[in-house]
């Protein structure tokens, strides 16, 4: 079987790992509710999308 | 190069894709708006707009071809009877497409897609829908009351519900 020949440093790891981040969902604001909402989508607080309700959203 | 590769095959054969979009532009004429995953109703939308230009038509001919792609007589009925007389000064752009999240399962990114101009039968099905719960709550507190009343004795009779 195949082996590694030499030991995998802790730099190497995190030097692959660099580019591995994750970057936060834009959110805009649901000119609405107010509550902050995926760009392009209904809002999911208010089912509000383009100044008029376009889904009912369950109340809790 | 996926140069002149375009349209959706959403992981379908053909006659099954065929059958898939044949099942939702039904549901769609009838319905009027329906809740499915964006990439499908981006494939159902040519076809839907196809059966408003059909029905903006109204010869025989046209009533037949959509007859012949709709699955439901009564949708064939409705589709130019009352959908597409609403159409009449517009050419093309019937339909709309709203994003409204994503499903709970697989994470698939859903969309409503509907004809324009159906917010008031949406109103409809909304006071409907009220209505129907409503009566619903109403005849199960009934019963519960009727099971209080009864003290409890009868209670196999009481599973009509």
């Amino acid at each position: 079987m195949p082996n590694p020949k030499r030991r995998h440093s802790k730099r190497r790891t995190s030097t692959r790992r660099a580019h591995d981040s994750l970057s936060a969902p834009s959110l805009s604001e649901c000119p609405n509710c107010h509550e902050r909402k995926l760009p392009h989508r209904a809002c999911p607080h208010c089912g509000y999308y383009r100044d008029r309700e376009v889904m009912e959203v369950a109340e809790k | 190069m996926r140069h002149r590769n375009a349209g959706y095959k959403l992981g379908r054969n053909t006659s099954h894709r065929r059958a898939l979009l044949r099942n939702l532009v039904t549901s769609l004429v009838n319905e009027e708006r329906v809740q499915t995953t964006v990439a499908k109703a981006k494939a159902l939308r040519p076809w839907a707009e196809r059966m408003i230009t059909l029905g903006k038509n109204g010869s025989l001919h046209a009533r037949r071809q959509a007859a012949g792609y709709l699955q439901d007589p009564a949708a064939v009925a409705k589709l130019f009877d009352q959908l597409a007389p609403r159409f009449g000064d517009r050419h093309g752009g019937y339909t709309r497409i709203i994003k409204t999240g994503f499903r709970r399962g697989d994470s698939a990114p859903l969309a409503y897609i509907e004809y324009l101009g159906s917010e008031k039968t949406q109103e409809a099905k909304k006071q409907k829908r009220a209505d129907r719960i409503e009566k619903r709550t109403a005849a199960a507190k009934k019963a519960a009351e009727e099971m209080e009343a009864q003290g409890g004795e009868a209670a196999g009779g009481a599973s009509e519900s």
